[in-house]
């Protein structure tokens, strides 16, 4: 079904069933919570969660899983305005602001503005999956096996070469994130791969494994090596409310924000940091004389809400290329496609067709979970905040004590648990060393997929190679892979030449 | 290039954490191609064997762990992230606590079940940060541990057999623990 009016009509109808409400309003309040508690995210809670396939169905899961993935988004801001540590990549610049607003005693406002903003952005960005959705699917059923391996080649690139620090190191992550997908038996030809001759890897390495060691084990280790022992300041949240002076200082902000964040999160380049980060140069260029002096001083509550409105309309768009390609551009969207696998539900354009009550009924929850999250958010802030309060040594223990059921659950190996600690190493050692981590858990993820997009497309060209590069569509995506690889270092070198004559 | 200068960095020595960083990267394609190499040729026809990406795969890791030792021959990456440049001194206590809390749980979960092996880990975690009450860690970690494993175990369904102590108190609810 792609009429998005009759969709949405139909979702809405599943969605405000009491146990859909229920699995939504669960959703918000673990994801407001991890997303509050610094050290965990969406991805770790959706990943530890993941066991929950085999005892509900998919539609309840996964109005779980996006009530979290929003829910995160929510919280986090607070976390970033009230400690000054982001709790995740795109609060970086929220925390910039938020925290010298709060520092001046105005967590509050910072708190209100970043709360509604999230609700302008989830909604706008909620309308957007909604009507542009079902235009990507139409586009995307005339792809054949080709041109979704080109998409994918596509996505890796920009999954980890174009964003973050350097090219080099990403492409690494996405490397050791494609040898892990590997491992298991090859699906075509039935031969073990890459399993070293043990027999516990034949079923391949487990994404929940791999998700828990990169996320919770790696962070955790990397906190000890780094720790100092120093009370944390937690700034007092205040009044939650906003006056008239910075409501009229939001709007713009919250919608520009929206506007910015959401084609974004679309493009398979996903992340919410740049975004973010053009969000908050754009309001800073756009601000009144006397707000642009409070920039960077007091905190300009317009560099709380522009960001942060870009920051919830990404994570929105991050769902287009997921729910209508079946692409992972983040890693929570990763973990929630591996959810589809175990139903055995294929993403991708069918997915509109075959699952219509399901993506539906998920986009309509989307919308009430904007609601619910607002409802918890504002009145209720103060409570989360209290979350903040639970020393440090209780926290990181009781992570990895999740760390150690979740992946202790899967077969209650031990081999599991040393594959844990030894990849919590690695891991370790990618964060102290900057590489990114999303792209091993799309890597592995999407690789095997990739890997069987290809072999169809040289089945049906019997083998000739050519056909990604002759075939228009998949050539033009194929292009847009290396130029994004190649284009910033060939203009790095243009402009150095220039520069250096 | 915003790094120091070239005399700085010849008088900092190679970036020895750097190097190490590239050649675990080399080691990791070595790895994969002794791998790929032992895959069995398939006897089932298939336009493009099982072989070949992984092939492509380990490749692309030699030529990226070959740049980053590039990389690194000539000064490295660390010394530009300010993470690295502003972090305290390594807390090797810390480190130490936090390995052995890990290697506790490896040794105890399966003599003595989930909750006591991870309470274990837990005061020693905890400890690791910073934690000097180790009672009421204990206390806190009995509680949590139990909580998690009725919670994985009665609402997301997942079959963790019950220990020592899950046993104790599911005997105490009236109920037979599962085998």
């Amino acid at each position: 079904m792609t009429d998005p009016i009759a969709g949405l009509a139909l979702g809405f109808g599943n969605a405000l069933t009491l146990a859909n409400l229920g699995w939504a309003l669960l959703g918000c309040l673990l994801g407001t919570a991890v997303g509050v508690l610094p050290g965990i995210g969406p991805a770790l809670t959706v990943a530890l969660l993941l066991p929950i396939t085999f005892k509900v169905g998919a539609t309840g899961a996964f109005i779980l899983f996006c009530g979290v993935y929003y829910g995160a988004m929510y919280g986090g801001s607070t976390t970033s305005i009230l400690l000054n540590t982001p709790g995740e990549s795109g609060s970086i610049i929220t925390a910039l602001e938020g925290a010298k607003m709060a520092r001046n005693g105005r967590a509050g406002p910072a708190l209100a503005t970043a709360a509604i903003g999230s609700f302008v952005a989830g909604t706008v960005g909620t309308l957007g999956i909604s009507f542009l959705g079902p235009l990507v699917v139409e586009l995307a059923l005339q792809l054949g096996p080709a041109e979704y391996f080109s998409l994918m080649a596509l996505c890796f690139v920009t999954v980890s070469a174009v964003l973050g620090g350097s090219a080099l190191r990403g492409l690494v992550s996405l490397f050791f994130g494609l040898l892990l997908g590997l491992v298991g038996i090859d699906l075509q030809t039935g031969q073990p791969r890459l399993t070293f001759g043990v027999p516990e890897l034949l079923d391949g390495v487990n994404v929940v494994l791999v998700a828990v060691a990169l996320f919770a084990v790696g962070e955790t280790l990397y906190l000890a090596w780094r720790h100092v022992d120093a009370p944390q300041e937690v700034r007092p949240v205040g009044r939650v409310s906003m006056s008239r002076a910075d409501l009229r200082r939001s709007a713009g902000p919250w919608l520009r924000g929206s506007l910015l964040g959401f084609p974004f999160g679309v493009l398979p380049a996903g992340g919410t940091e740049m975004p973010t980060m053009l969000s908050y140069y754009a309001e800073r260029r756009l601000a009144g004389p006397e707000a642009r002096a409070e920039f960077g001083k007091q905190g300009a509550i317009e560099g709380v809400a522009g960001p942060e409105a870009a920051n919830n309309a990404a994570a929105a768009g991050v769902l287009v290329p997921m729910l209508t390609l079946g692409l992972p551009t983040s890693a929570t969207a990763a973990i929630m496609l591996s959810a589809f696998q175990s139903y055995g539900i294929s993403p991708g354009p069918l997915l509109f067709e075959q699952q219509a009550a399901l993506v539906w009924t998920l986009i309509a929850s989307l919308y009430v979970a904007n609601v619910l999250l607002v409802a918890l958010n504002l009145p209720l802030v103060g409570l989360w905040a209290r979350i903040l309060t639970i020393p440090r040594p209780l926290l990181y223990a009781g992570i990895l004590v999740f760390a150690t059921i979740g992946t202790y659950g899967i077969s209650n190996s031990v081999t599991d648990l040393v594959l844990l600690y030894g990849l919590g190493l690695v891991a370790m050692g990618m964060r102290r060393f900057d590489f990114p981590t999303a792209p091993v858990v799309i890597g592995m993820i999407l690789g095997p997929m990739a890997e069987q997009a290809m072999r169809q497309a040289l089945t049906i060209s019997q083998g000739d190679w050519s056909t990604f590069v002759t075939r228009p569509v998949s050539a033009a995506i194929l292009a847009m892979a290396v130029l994004a690889l190649a284009g910033p270092r060939l203009y790095a070198a243009f402009l150095s030449r220039r520069g250096g004559g | 290039m915003n790094g120091p200068g070239p005399v700085a960095r010849a008088r900092a020595g190679l970036p020895w954490p750097d190097l190490a960083a590239g050649l675990f990267v080399l080691a990791l394609g070595g790895l994969a191609v002794w791998q790929a190499l032992a895959i069995p040729v398939s006897p089932i026809y298939a336009q493009v064997g099982p072989k070949a990406v992984p092939f492509v795969v380990a490749g692309g890791l030699l030529l990226l762990g070959a740049g980053l030792v590039a990389q690194a021959l000539r000064g490295g990456w660390s010394h530009e992230l300010e993470e690295v440049r502003d972090a305290p001194p390594a807390n090797r206590r810390a480190f130490a606590l936090l390995l052995a809390g890990l290697g506790a749980n490896l040794l105890l979960i399966v003599p003595l079940g989930f909750s006591l092996a991870a309470t274990a880990q837990y005061v020693l975690v905890a400890a690791a940060f910073g934690s000097r009450r180790f009672l009421r860690d204990a206390a806190v970690a009995l509680v949590l541990t139990l909580a998690a494993w009725f919670l994985f175990v009665e609402l997301l369904g997942v079959n963790i057999g019950a220990g020592v102590l899950e046993g104790l108190v599911l005997r105490a609810l009236g109920r037979e623990p599962p085998a």
